[in-house]
């Protein structure tokens, strides 16, 4: 086992002329949660992708459970089995049922038996409390139940990292809670999780470690103690006095 | 030249005469009943062909490798910017000049693979356009579960772009079915082909039941285009 899950270097991103990240350096210790907290457009989001490549950074490396992922002719693909991702729009597969959207990867990319995979995707379906829904579609669900199935799906390839970038923010608001219950409930235990949020409710309670980042860069690093209570930059607590009052 | 086409009409004036008819179903019906199987073998083959064009290059047309996009570019404009007709010639009469391995390929052949490229070029269009419909997340989510490339357009992208791409892509067998009468100019012996051999001793009769046979072909599958597209408009 390796003791960083995930390492970011010196990792540099452009969008055209957009700098978004900006010498990013980031040690992932497996077990961690960690939260990532920053104003909108401050580079979060990219910063989360890069960590599965769905964003490929302009410079810097990235590494996944001991795997270079930047390096050339790395086994991407391979890699991305054991961190699965949490989307803030769920994109869960339209065309397929609630069941089917938690089999398919580990059938077609991992080689789990058809049984194998509906036996572990109903336990999970249990565990986010939508066992009677595993026949539906999930156009047929309500934003909550799709996240929780979300959640379910990627629980499914029984991945070594969850990543999760906001969420709860595409929900509405008597829905937020149901998604986080699952979300904490999974934070107790020894899966490794790097959550981009708003909730500071939800940092408060389940983080090991809050990322405070803000034009790209990391601002602010440490307990969610040290966060909330003493930060140290000025911009942090001008982005506190804002969220908190 | 104008002699040409006029005379498969020379006998048009005796087109409702009982003898005519008669004569139709002895001696040319059997005929377009030949032609009208190899029409359908046609249009079956050349379909095949040209989804299997078309799915790769509209894959390839919506790929990150700018070279891939590049090729299936060129093809379709290519191919949808000139006439099938000067295709099927150039293939059927140019081509084995050039390479002589050519001239076995059978007509009915070299008609299917001048349709499958052809409908092929719009097919691709078709595939492009749907695939492009497909919100990015979904190409994301299956990436982020380890799917290769490939793998997320067969389980995931290309299923759900079919929907979209089903009443372009019937519309597109219609076509196909109705194009496969350049076998005429080729002399690959389709129905277009059998009709016209058979028009200088009965000229209408031949017309008028080939008219009604390529009619049968279309008219189903013309319908079923019309109802995915309603469907997909109430999907929408
Ligand atoms: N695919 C892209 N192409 C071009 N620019 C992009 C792209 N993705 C993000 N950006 C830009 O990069 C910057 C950082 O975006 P990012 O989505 O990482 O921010 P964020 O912190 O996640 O914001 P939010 O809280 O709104 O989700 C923004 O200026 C955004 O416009
Ligand atoms: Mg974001």
């Amino acid at each position: 086992m390796e003791d960083n899950l995930i390492e970011l270097k010196n990792v540099e991103k452009y969008f055209g002329q957009n700098h978004v990240l900006k010498d990013v350096n980031l040690l992932v210790p497996t077990g961690q949660k960690i939260v990532i907290i920053g104003p909108s457009g401050s580079g979060k989001s990219t910063m989360i992708r890069c960590m599965n490549l769905l964003e490929h950074p302009t410079s810097g490396s990235v590494t996944v459970d001991g795997v270079e992922i930047t390096a050339k002719k790395a086994p991407v693909a391979k890699v991305r089995q054991s961190i699965a991702m949490v989307f803030q729009q769920f994109n869960l597969y339209p065309h397929k049922t609630v069941l089917e959207n938690l089999t398919l990867a580990p059938t077609v990319v991992q080689g789990v038996s058809k049984t194998e995979a509906v036996d572990s995707g109903m336990a999970y379906l249990e565990r986010v409390g939508l066992k009677d829904k595993a026949d539906a579609y999930p156009a047929q669900l309500s934003g909550g139940q799709q996240q929780r199935v979300a959640i379910a799906r990627a629980l499914n390839m029984h991945p070594k990292t969850l990543l999760f970038d906001e969420p709860t923010s595409a929900l509405d608001p008597e829905m937020i809670q149901e998604v986080l219950d699952v979300i904490i409930g999974l934070a107790q235990e020894g899966i490794t999780m790097v959550v981009v949020t708003h909730e500071m409710g939800f940092a408060r309670q389940a983080a090991d470690r809050v990322v405070f980042v803000d034009e790209g860069q990391i601002l602010e690093d440490g307990t969610p103690e040290h966060f909330f209570e003493n930060p140290t930059n000025d911009r942090t607590k001008l982005f506190l006095s804002k969220i908190l009052h | 030249m104008s002699g040409g086409f006029t005379q498969w009409f020379s006998n048009i004036q005796y087109m409702f005469s009982l003898q005519q008819w008669q004569y139709f179903f002895k001696n040319g019906f059997t005929g377009l009943l030949h032609g009208l199987l190899l029409t359908v073998e046609v249009s079956l083959l050349g379909l095949f062909f040209a989804l299997i064009l078309g799915i790769v290059f509209g894959v390839l047309a919506t790929s990150q490798w700018k070279v891939a996009r590049a090729v299936a570019r060129v093809y379709v404009e290519f191919f949808q910017n000139t006439p099938l007709m000067l295709q099927a010639i150039f293939l059927t009469f140019g081509l084995p000049l050039i390479w002589p391995a050519l001239v076995k390929v059978p007509l009915f052949m070299i008609l299917v693979i001048a349709l499958s490229m052809y409908h092929g070029a719009y097919i691709s269009e078709a595939v492009r356009a749907g695939i492009q419909s497909i919100h990015r997340g979904q190409l994301e989510a299956s990436l982020s579960q380890g799917m290769t490339y490939v793998q997320a357009m067969r389980y995931v992208v290309i299923p759900q772009a079919l929907r979209v791409v089903l009443p372009p892509l019937t519309n597109q067998a219609v076509n196909l079915v109705k194009n496969t009468s350049v076998g005429v100019a080729i002399g690959a012996m389709e129905l277009m082909y059998m009709t016209k051999q058979i028009s200088d001793m009965t000229t209408g009769p031949a017309f008028l039941v080939a008219a009604l046979l390529y009619f049968i072909l279309c008219f189903p599958l013309a319908t079923l285009a019309r109802r995915l597209e309603d469907r997909a408009e109430v999907n929408n």
